[in-house]
């Protein structure tokens, strides 16, 4: 099956999902790394520069270049998810319902409440143009990798690899 | 010298050799696999747009590696170290490439690819009056996948087949798989990785010279497609686009095997420099 889908996600679309399908995901996502994902948990939920209700992390740190109002994303694949299965429980539990990376997840904690989907691996410049523009960055002390860049995507095409049934494309 | 070495690195980064391509390529040609495909069909599309638009292909433009082969009449030897460190500055902010160089203690990007140790530079002293420099820039995630494996030697080469195809199946998708894999045999601990790093030099397809280990190479290739991983590891017939083993002689009492895995990204490109400051660069 293939959807179109629009964040914030609801519930029900997640659990509309199966492993295998194809979504294009249109709206805000936002990036995090290993130190992003600390700081993202070491903070109150209000005190968050992006609202985590029906969120989607996308595990990248891109390649960006200034420009004169502000940044562009020049190349932005997935980076290694699986670094980040020791705070997926604490993102989840703050009602993000999507994760985007590369290689897979843990797949228990996405049970009943969120979707992991994967894109190309190394496909930094196709999923360049899917994003639309930069909408904000955040925590740039971290390195450019390791910021929350908020992004503003269109139809980026993704696999759902792990759904919220339990299921997982991963051997 | 500095502009050259920056249009190697621009080359490497932004380019995918010709060999990995048609080795990707085939990959499509023989999956079946829906997910495979759609996989192999956004590295063919992403190598076109990199190469249409002068972009890095993949957003971790990696540590910066460089193999100097020096000729040791060469007028620039001592310009070289210099000339490498200012290139990467200058392709990091020019390119642009990622910031990929943190201090160990502070966790602190240095923001321009280099800092202590970085860019890594690998020296050989050779005869003659030109210096040719490798750019190997190597990405994280399969570099995570990278180890060493001290075997007995009585574990042999059977040994060393169930250390790469147990290393492989344990990474699965963490790679970015089809990968290349670079293997060093002998020579001590440290050697054999560095061997295995350079093996990642030669084209795909092209085979270890000593026909012996090159047939160990095209056994162990098969061993690794058979797994089933496939790309990003949900499934499909190819894992590994290529095996490439290096050797030298190892001490009677140990069996050093270094691991390298690379990504499908298999980046690299050349520059060499003659004596009279002309410069030849090529992939």
């Amino acid at each position: 099956m293939a959807v179109k889908l629009r964040t914030p996600l609801s519930t029900e679309d997640v659990l509309r999902l199966k492993a295998g399908d194809v979504v294009y995901l249109s709206e805000e996502i936002v990036t995090a790394r290993d130190s992003a994902h600390r700081r993202i948990l070491s903070l109150p939920k209000e005190e968050l520069p992006f609202s985590p209700e029906g969120a989607v992390i996308y595990h990248c740190g891109p390649v960006v270049r200034k420009t004169w109002e502000g940044y562009e994303v020049v190349s932005a694949g997935p980076t290694t998810s699986a670094r980040m299965n020791r705070y997926l429980d604490g993102v989840l539990d703050l009602g993000v319902r999507g994760i985007i990376g590369k290689g897979g997840m843990k797949a228990e904690p996405f049970r009943g409440r969120a979707v992991y989907f994967s894109f190309t691996g190394g496909a930094g410049s196709l999923a360049a143009k899917s994003i639309k523009r930069v909408k904000a960055a955040h925590w740039l002390d971290l390195g450019i990798p390791e910021a929350l860049w908020v992004l503003e995507v269109e139809d980026f095409p993704l696999i759902v690899a792990i759904d919220a049934h339990g299921n997982s494309l991963y051997r | 010298m500095i502009g050259a070495i920056v249009e190697a690195i621009r080359l490497a980064v932004t380019r995918i050799p010709d060999d990995v391509v048609s080795a990707l390529k085939k990959a499509y040609e023989r999956e079946e696999n829906g997910v495979a495909r759609f996989n192999l069909e956004n590295i063919l599309r992403a190598i076109e747009i990199g190469k249409a638009e002068a972009i890095p292909v993949c957003q971790d433009t990696g540590t910066l590696t460089f193999f100097v082969k020096a000729g040791l009449d060469s007028p620039f030897l001592g310009e070289i170290e210099r000339a490498i460190v200012e290139a990467t500055r200058l392709a990091t902010k020019e390119i642009p490439l990622r910031p990929n160089a943190v201090d160990v203690l502070t966790g602190k990007n240095s923001g321009d690819n280099t800092g202590r140790g970085v860019p890594v530079i690998h020296w050989e002293l050779t005869e003659g009056d030109e210096i040719e420099i490798a750019v190997l820039p190597k990405g994280g995630g399969s570099e995570n996948c990278s180890a060493l494996a001290m075997l007995t030697p009585g574990e042999g080469w059977e040994g060393v087949k169930r250390f790469v195809v147990e290393r492989v199946k344990a990474c699965g998708g963490r790679p970015c798989p089809p990968v290349v894999l670079g293997i060093g045999v002998g020579g001590g601990a440290d050697y054999s990785l560095l061997l295995a790093k350079k093996a990642l030099l030669r084209r795909v397809g092209e085979r270890n010279p000593d026909e012996r280990i090159a047939e160990i190479e095209g056994e162990l290739l098969e061993e690794i497609n058979a797994l089933g991983i496939g790309p990003m590891g949900m499934g499909g017939r190819t894992t590994a686009l290529d095996v490439k083993i290096e050797v030298a002689h190892r001490h009677p009492a140990s069996f050093p095997v270094g691991l390298i895995v690379q990504c499908w990204a298999n980046r690299r490109a050349f520059l060499r420099i003659k004596p009279d400051g002309r410069v030849d660069i090529w992939q």
